[in-house]
């Protein structure tokens, strides 16, 4: 075999390359992580560099345990990307340990003991985040209100210091519902939802995300201007992210209009939590998702389908993780049923037939 | 040519055209070397058989070699002097393996034989043009060097239609047939004709990449107002020049798998192929010389040159000014679907568009990484095809699994092998899948052979042994009857 491989052509090669590709995606994250960084302040720095790191230290030992080499494969930049994405799912001021755990979570269970890269069924950073969310529902549900890093008032560099590695500190003076949660409780206390609105976020705080959230998904805007430069650079397309937030925003109105008091509109579904992340960085995630892409839109479809079932019906105020998750173990199956129609055949795999085909042949 | 409809065809990738450099150079012809090496298999098919014997003195067109079986091809004398080896040597092709060669050493007279009588080719009748076609060693020079007569006679299983010339050359930095038609479209036009009437098509269409304009201009000017022959600018975009994809843009239909284009009514001919049935049957020349591109970044003067069937590769580029520097890979054709040069010593063959020899920098290579399943080679298969899918299969040894995902449809094009982000080489796995399948098949086909030859000499037998049997009963029976007529009469 290897002698085939260095014989043959082509010759000439794309501009392309894994590096490439995860370095454009972490370039899209950058405005939403930066806005993250400002809103929450200190500890959200920290909390992102620890769960980075730990990422990166997780591949290394996995790499080396493997006996895979490790260099090529640690600056490839999928683990720095995992630990990333985690980071920016994890609530702001959450404890050192959760980035840790999350990390090796994301690496050694979602992405390692499955063969590496290219391997994992599931989303790495959708793995951790559910993993810790049902493990640690109290860390992963502690929210906090816009700290703005050079407002006087928000914790400073020492002090940010204390809440991410011992969690001495009265959060509970911070600390403030998402907006889905808020929902979620309020309606679950039957009050309406005319009610539970007038006492969250208003309408430009959510998509400009001045709420409180987790560290990188808060900023709809920002995210989506970070996937909107993905579409451009066609490092993604636009399958997924489109059948999923049309999905979502077809399904909520529809509710909302038969019942405005118990279903939230849809522009409430579309800013806030994770859906903006999840359509275009989460959900799209190329080993995860299904190759075709009549599949990349029924994964889509279903991924919103799933998102508002969850935040309506279940009892969590957010359902993108598990929405991903499962439509993940969904992939194969839709790989294996739809396939592109080959050339000059049909959709049942028979040669393509004219009626004069007969005619031309004269035999 | 304007307001014909075209049709969008599936994926394909737009690489960098690198045609600059010899784009606008002129055809010169090389000078004659003075050993010519002409491999007897330049062709699809079976190897022609030698007609001359070492020690003869041959003159240039003189026959060297004829063909042999269905689907062959002649070959000539690309000039005149004395055959001094008829055996093998090595081939312009990755094996390197040799080939049955005739070498013939140049004595730079260049004198012609006398070849084939001049008559009208539209006084002929349409067989008497494919024979002279036949004759004439011309086979695709596109690159698939099937023996264009075959392809002449297919008006004789088919209701044809339309006739098509590719001229699109959508390979990266051949400029053969763009200069071939910038310079010769007259001769093209003229072979066309005679094609059309082997055919007897009333249609042609002329299809070239529309980033050639000064081709579609001379083209157009040269087919003036003949009538049915449409000269068609088509979409920039690899593997356009594919047979069965162009045929696709200019008439909607894709040809049904396993069959040919001959089955839309369509029949698919390369521009140089068109130069070379005008040669044949307007002056009497067999194919003994082609037009080769001769580029890449190590190549100190490249251009477009005339060479004569057998010339060693190394003479080419010592004639082009040497190289530059040491060129990272060299090939034979276009860096999509070219092969590498096993070593300079080989020859050119009919096919053989292009010498490429390409620095570090214009090869990207880099080791290929695990797949991350992108799926890009699923968006630019121009067949529909999951290269990502047939590759694991390919790799594992999965055959069967390969061909069920469509293997046998790919047409080798190296699209998916181009985008790779991961740089596997998948069209490479498909090309060796694609051999052991084969190589399968047979031995299945010949396993099921032997095993239905065995069956039905085991039933003859037995039906054999039957019947002696019922012989033999029978006759103890006669027997029997006999001696009681006998006893009977005799009481």
């Amino acid at each position: 075999m290897s002698t085939v491989l260095t014989v043959s052509g082509p010759f000439t090669h794309d501009n392309t390359g894994i590096r490439r590709t995860m370095a454009l995606v972490m370039f899209a994250l950058l405005p939403a992580t930066l806005f993250g960084f400002y809103i929450y302040g200190w500890p959200a720095l920290y909390l992102f560099g620890i769960t980075v790191i730990a990422a990166i230290m997780s591949e290394a030992a996995c790499l080396s345990i493997a006996g895979k080499p490790v260099r090529p494969f640690l600056f490839d930049g999928s683990a720095i990307l995992t630990g990333w994405l985690l980071a920016m799912t994890l609530p702001p001021w959450a404890p050192w340990w959760i980035g840790v755990v999350g990390a090796i979570l994301a690496i050694v269970v979602g992405k390692h003991v499955f063969g590496g890269i290219g391997q994992n069924l599931f989303n790495p950073a959708m793995v951790a985040r559910v993993a810790l969310l049902i493990s640690f529902p109290l860390e992963m549900t502690t929210w906090v209100s816009p700290q703005p890093i050079l407002d006087p008032a928000s914790p400073g560099i020492v002090d940010s210091l204390i809440i991410t590695f011992t969690g001495d500190y009265h959060l509970d003076a911070v600390s403030s519902a998402s907006v889905l949660g808020h929902i979620k409780t309020e309606l679950s206390r039957d009050i309406s939802l005319d009610q539970a609105l007038t006492t969250t976020y208003g309408f430009t705080e959510t998509v400009l995300g001045v709420t409180s959230g987790s560290l990188g998904e808060t900023s709809s805007v920002l995210v989506l201007i970070g996937g909107l430069f993905l579409l451009l650079m066609r490092t993604i397309s636009w399958h997924i992210p489109v059948s999923m937030l049309v999905t979502i925003a077809v399904i909520s109105s529809f509710f909302h209009w038969i019942d405005p008091d118990g279903y939230v509109a849809a522009y409430i579904h579309l800013f806030s939590g994770a859906t903006m992340l999840g359509a275009f960085f989460i959900a799209t995630d190329l080993v995860t998702s299904p190759v075709t892409r009549l599949g990349q839109i029924i994964f889509g479809a279903l991924c919103g389908l799933l998102v508002f079932v969850i935040r309506t019906w279940a009892g969590y105020p957010e359902g993108m993780g598990f929405s991903v998750l499962l439509m993940n173990a969904v992939t194969p199956l839709i790989d294996h049923l739809v396939r592109p129609r080959i050339y000059g055949r049909d959709r049942k795999g028979k040669p393509v037939q004219y009626p004069v085909n007969m005619e031309n042949r004269n035999d | 040519m304007r307001g014909l409809k075209l049709f969008k065809i599936r994926g394909g990738v737009h690489p960098n055209a690198n045609k600059q450099a010899t784009h606008d150079r002129n055809i010169a012809k090389l000078p004659v070397p003075g050993l010519l090496r002409i491999p007897l298999l330049q062709h699809i098919g079976s190897p022609a058989q030698p007609v001359v014997k070492l020690g003869d003195y041959v003159l240039k067109g003189q026959l060297l070699a004829r063909p042999q079986g269905a689907i062959s091809a002649p070959v000539h004398a690309p000039t005149s002097g004395k055959i001094v080896s008829i055996g093998k040597y090595q081939a312009p092709h990755p094996s390197g393996l040799p080939v049955p060669t005739i070498t013939l050493k140049t004595d730079g007279k260049d004198e012609w034989t006398q070849t084939w009588e001049y008559e009208d080719p539209f006084q002929m009748e349409p067989a008497k043009i494919a024979e002279i076609v036949a004759n004439a060693g011309i086979v695709g020079m596109g690159g698939a060097t099937f023996p264009s007569a075959v392809k002449l006679g297919l008006r004789n299983r088919y209701q044809l239609e339309k006739l098509i010339i590719n001229g699109a050359e959508c390979e990266p930095y051949l400029t053969c047939d763009s200069r071939l038609m910038q310079e010769h479209a007259a001769e093209i036009i003229d072979g066309i004709r005679i094609m059309m009437h082997a055919l007897g098509v009333t249609e042609t269409l002329i299809a070239v990449e529309k980033n050639k304009p000064d081709a579609i201009t001379s083209l157009e000017q040269a087919a003036g107002d003949h009538p049915g022959i449409k000269v068609v600018g088509v979409p920039v975009q690899y593997p356009m020049g594919s047979e069965k994809h162009l045929t696709q843009t200019l008439i909607g239909k894709e040809t049904p798998a396993r069959a040919l284009t001959a089955d839309l009514g369509v029949v698919v001919h390369n521009v140089a192929t068109a130069y070379a049935i005008h040669d044949a049957l307007r002056n009497s020349r067999p194919l003994i010389s082609r037009i080769v591109t001769v580029t890449g970044a190590a190549i100190q003067n490249p251009g477009n040159y005339q060479v004569l069937i057998g010339t060693p590769v190394s003479h080419i580029i010592d004639c082009c000014g040497g190289l530059k520097n040491d060129p990272e890979k060299l090939i034979l054709g276009g860096p999509m679907m070219g092969q590498p040069l096993p070593s300079t010593k080989v020859p050119i063959i009919k096919g053989s568009g292009g010498i490429l020899a390409l620095t570090s920098k214009e090869v990207p290579m880099k080791d290929p990484s695990p797949c991350i399943r992108c799926a890009s080679c699923v968006n630019v298969c121009p067949c529909g095809l999951l290269p990502l899918e047939m590759a694991i299969r390919a790799k594992a040894g999965d055959l069967d699994g390969a061909a069920e995902y469509g293997l046998m449809d790919c047409i080798s094009c190296g699209s998916c092998s181009y985008v790779c982000p991961s740089h596997i080489p998948l069209v490479q796995y498909f090309n060796y899948a694609k051999g052991a399948l084969t190589e399968k098949q047979r031995a299945q086909h010949k396993q099921e052979e032997i095993k239905r030859l065995i069956e039905a000499r085991k039933e003859r037998m037995e039906k054999q042994a039957k019947a002696k049997k019922e012989k033999l009963a029978r006759r103890k029976a006669e027997m029997a009857e006999k001696k009681k007529q006998v006893s009977e009469t005799s009481a």
